[in-house]
């Protein structure tokens, strides 16, 4: 073609000049680790079973499924967990904390009301692990084994399966139905229960069941007894006895007016019981103040809402007939209390002790080299104790003791039996760097404040044993879904895709198949990074 | 404003794209077709708000008109940056003459179009600032007075950039460039009168006037997109950060724009035929100091000693365009924010109506009216 006049080069696109050569920096697409997985001690993948709740529809069987990798009881942790991913929410930082426990639970009872399922190959591996204790951590671990492909046989000297969470945990909070279909889906996958079958041996029990590997996780059912002087017609008992007889035919009796001694969840759980058992006043004693209550936030709230009534600072120096005598309490320096001498009384006609739990570790009493400290057994990074072959969790190894941490016990052990049994060893990949706040750029979440559950009015919930929290609907639970802001994970937002002045960021497809950077052009100038709403972006310093 | 009409409690529409939405309501940039007007390669420095706003404008002007578009282009970084020879970076037809003379080029190019009888092709002319409000003035304003089918879109980095940061009419009071007292205890622009071209395009009455920043896309795309429903001559003034010639990083080019809004120095607003018919309100109102401290260009307001003096009187600036246009939602809005709509219906994508144009009277309204007589 003949060119005009002071026309020599033929005309080019600019995308002769590879910009890339100016960078010192670089743009790289990461994964962090959202805080609410990292303090899940399940470890359940929260951010990501959200990211299918947010599409409702199709998307809540997806999410369920995305738990049930991780935990086998949904409904039950979205009643009975005291969620510490919710604490660590970042967006508790921008308005409130996602409340990721009432869509689980809404999540969770979907998946009992449509029958979702998860399939299992029945006994691929040929290896037979017996699992002592049909509580969260045994059930749990049996699932887990169950899945890769163990025959399991669980043994509980109870009548009923559920462990605490059947004899510790009131209706109020844990409707039974809803325990029964969790539990049951768990049998369903061929899980063997033997009930009212107390082992008494481990070591022999696996020797006469031809047994490859056991889990025990016998949990801390009893009461620790604490010595309080008491007249022959005081009514004294233990908060985990009166739980239990709970599920029995006959309701423990406890009279107008009952006092509870003790400062932690079954404290509160055995008030407000006493109080739906017709008590007219139910009085928490507790030796320190309200700030050093072990007792978590919601329980505390909900059981004064309930007009349970609280008694700080004092402890029971002895009971009578009809009363106690208390003793005033203070807190010294450091916090610890002291006794100050001055006595006062209350009425009550039950003193009911929940001062803490032991467990019952016979089962490994005659077992050499099993070592028990404290109390607990004591178990390596892989959840084994000395003996070979014999693994534990839940209650009785040291750890926090909650519903949720035996179910992550559950699931870890059965990751280890599982390496155990195949002679090799289970390294847990490795834990991305944490999103944390600083790493977001919180402009681009929309303001949208949280969905709270509704609860039972008070009148109703301290007379009948009907489940005090309600649960979202639909349409509520997939907006608190969305309120989640994907803390390090990618959400397919654009924003790089758009913000690049240099056309560098490439979509790669559809949302979900995510972007891709090309380094021919990415100047470094770091505005993808910087506008990433999750932080899934990272600066890392050019190679030369 | 357009880009609050989806809302997903997530990321809002704040975000340029959303998974959740209906791909017909995905924006312009979040779309793999979308046109890149403006291609990779180019020479413009990290983190160019004006290669940005280029590409977003162009782009949505593009899809309204199904690339039926023409673009002259005045001299500038813009121009410089893009089109070294042979190179274009330009993926749509596109003229550059001279640095005084777009707004006369894309007259001509519409009215050889309107000649030729090809009313599907339209023209968009565009220029930074200076080649906007000093040097292309009167070929501006000659194209305003016209009449003729334009729309004039300038990206205002608030100097002459391509020649090493020169004061223009647009560079704001207390600034620092090349030329404005660069030594001594009182560097930085001037306070004065400035020559604000939205303001003046307004007063022509032309058939529509748009304010927009490259922070807020949907917005950017949707005034883009309106401003194409129209003939005759319309203007788009974009606020685009320049970090080499304000001193701020390359990163934090969104954000200045970002900020610029929500501190009110920069109003955001779209009015037809004379009349301001919506305004962008502020979201999360801060003082203009945050703005400032990002930008080498006001250190000095900052040391060697603090300069509240100065830094009072940008925000008497920011206060009064506040009042004026009419920025905030609620009157007392200090930490007050927008949105805090628990209405569980506009959960569903495009459920919302979007939030009702600024139709009450602000003074702004109030003072036009004054000037040219009620509105119609």
């Amino acid at each position: 073609m003949e060119k005009p006049f002071a026309i020599t080069l033929d005309v080019g696109s600019s995308r002769a000049n590879k910009t890339g050569s100016w960078r010192t920096e670089r743009a790289v697409y990461v994964d962090r680790l959202p805080p609410c997985n990292h303090a899940c001690p399940a470890g359940e993948n929260i951010q990501q079973w959200l990211y299918h709740a947010e599409e409702g529809g199709e998307g809540y069987e997806r999410a369920w499924r995305q738990i049930m990798e991780d935990n086998p009881f949904p409904a039950i942790m979205g009643r009975v967990c005291y969620h510490p991913c919710e604490t660590s929410c970042n967006r508790g930082q921008l308005d409130e904390a996602v409340g990721i426990n009432s869509v689980e639970r809404f999540v969770g009872d979907e998946g009992i009301e449509r029958g979702w399922r998860v399939k299992v190959e029945p006994s691929s591996s040929g290896k037979r692990v017996l699992v002592v204790g049909a509580g969260p951590s045994g059930l749990s671990a049996a699932y887990f084994l169950a899945r890769l492909g163990h025959a399991v046989t669980i043994r509980d000297a109870g009548p009923m399966a559920g462990g605490m969470m059947r004899f510790g945990i009131p209706k109020y909070r844990l409707p039974r139905e809803v325990l029964d279909a969790e539990v049951g889906r768990i049998l369903d996958l061929g899980v063997g229960l033997e009930l009212n079958s107390e082992v008494t041996n481990v070591v022999e029990a696996i020797a006469d069941g031809g047994f490859d590997a056991a889990f025990l996780a016998v949990g801390a059912q009893i009461g620790k007894r604490a010595y309080v002087p008491a007249g022959s017609a005081a009514h004294v008992l233990d908060a985990v006895s009166m739980l239990h007889d709970m599920e029995g035919d006959e309701r423990p009796l406890l009279g107008r007016r009952v006092a509870v001694y003790g400062g932690g969840d079954t404290a509160m759980d055995a008030a407000r019981t006493a109080k739906r058992l017709g008590a007219d006043e139910a009085v928490i004693v507790y030796r320190r103040s309200r700030e050093r209550m072990p007792a978590h936030e919601v329980e505390v709230t909900e059981a004064q809402e309930e007009g349970v009534l609280m008694r700080w600072l004092s402890t029971v120096k002895r009971a009578e007939e009809g009363r106690l005598v208390l003793e005033r309490m203070e807190l010294d320096e450091t916090g610890f209390p002291r006794p100050t001498g001055e006595l006062e009384t209350l009425e009550a006609d039950a003193l009911v002790l929940a001062l803490g739990q032991e467990c019952d570790l016979s089962l490994v009493e005659q077992v050499a080299d099993i070592e028990v400290e404290d109390g607990v057994v004591q178990v390596g990074p892989n959840m084994m104790t000395g003996h070979p072959g014999v693994f534990a969790g839940g209650d009785m190894v040291p750890a926090e003791r909650s519903v949720t941490v035996a179910i992550g016990h559950g699931k870890r052990a059965a990751r280890h039996v599982d390496a155990w049994l195949r002679g090799a060893a289970y390294e847990a990949p490795p834990k991305h760097e944490i999103a944390s706040f600083d790493k977001l750029n919180t402009w681009y979440y929309a303001d949208a404040p949280r969905t709270h559950r509704p609860r039972l009015e008070a009148v109703r919930r301290q007379t009948t044993f009907e489940e005090v929290v309600e649960g979202l609907d639909e349409s509520n639970a997939q907006f608190e879904a969305r309120r989640c802001m994907s803390c390090g994970s990618c959400f397919s937002c654009d924003n790089c895709y758009g913000v690049c002045p240099d056309n560098a960021v490439l979509k790669l497809g559809e949302p979900g198949e995510g972007y891709a950077i090309d380094y021919d052009y990415c100047k470094g100038c770091g505005l993808c990074v910087a506008e990433c709403p999750c932080g899934a972006i990272e600066m890392v310093p050019e190679r030369h | 404003m357009p880009e609050q009409q989806v809302k997903f409690f997530q990321t809002g529409s704040f975000a340029v794209g959303n998974r959740l939405l209906d791909p017909e309501q995905r924006s312009v940039q979040a779309r793999m077709e979308r046109s890149n007007s403006l291609t990779c390669g180019h020479r413009a420095c990290q983190g160019c708000g004006e290669a940005l706003g280029a590409r977003f404008a162009l782009d949505a002007a593009m899809r309204a008109t199904d690339g039926n578009l023409i673009a002259a282009n005045a001299t500038g970084c813009l121009e410089v940056f893009s089109t070294p020879y042979p190179e274009s970076s330009w993926q749509l037809p596109w003229i550059h003459s001279l640095f005084g003379n777009a707004p006369a080029v894309a007259s001509g190019v519409a009215a050889a179009l309107r000649a030729k009888g090809r009313t599907d092709v339209r023209v968009v002319g565009q220029a930074g600032d200076g080649g906007t409000v000093d040097i292309g003035f009167a070929c501006l304003s000659g194209m305003f007075e016209r009449g003729d089918d334009v729309l004039f879109i300038c990206y205002d980095n608030e100097a002459y950039m391509n020649t090493g940061v020169q004061r223009s009419a647009a560079t704001p009071p207390a600034a620092r460039t090349a030329n404005t007292k660069p030594l001594g205890d009182q560097p930085g622009n001037v306070f004065g009168q400035g020559k604000n071209v939205p303001l003046i395009a307004l007063a022509h009455e032309l058939p529509y006037v748009a304010t927009a920043t490259v922070a807020e896309l949907r917005d950017l795309e949707a005034k883009v997109e309106r401003a194409m429903d129209f003939h005759g001559p319309r203007y788009i003034h974009i606020f685009v950060p320049c970090p080499l010639g304000w001193g701020s990083a390359s990163r934090d080019t969104v954000r200045i724009a970002r900020l610029v809004k929500e501190t009110g120095l920069f109003p955001v607003f779209e009015a037809e035929h004379g009349e301001v018919v919506g305004v962008s309100k502020i979201r999360r109102r801060v003082p203009v100091e945050e703005y400032l401290k990002l930008q080498r260009r006001y250190a000095h307001l900052f040391r060697p000693r603090r300069r509240d003096d100065v830094i009072a009187r940008l925000q008497a600036i920011a206060d009064r365009n506040v009042e004026r246009f009419g920025l905030l939602t609620d009157p007392d809005q200090a930490a007050a924010m927008p949105g805090e709509a628990t209405d569980l219906a506009g959960l569903e994508a495009g459920a919302d109506e979007p939030p009702e144009r600024a139709a009450e009277e602000t003074n702004l309204m109030r003072l036009l009216s004054e000037t040219h007589g009620s509105p119609r």
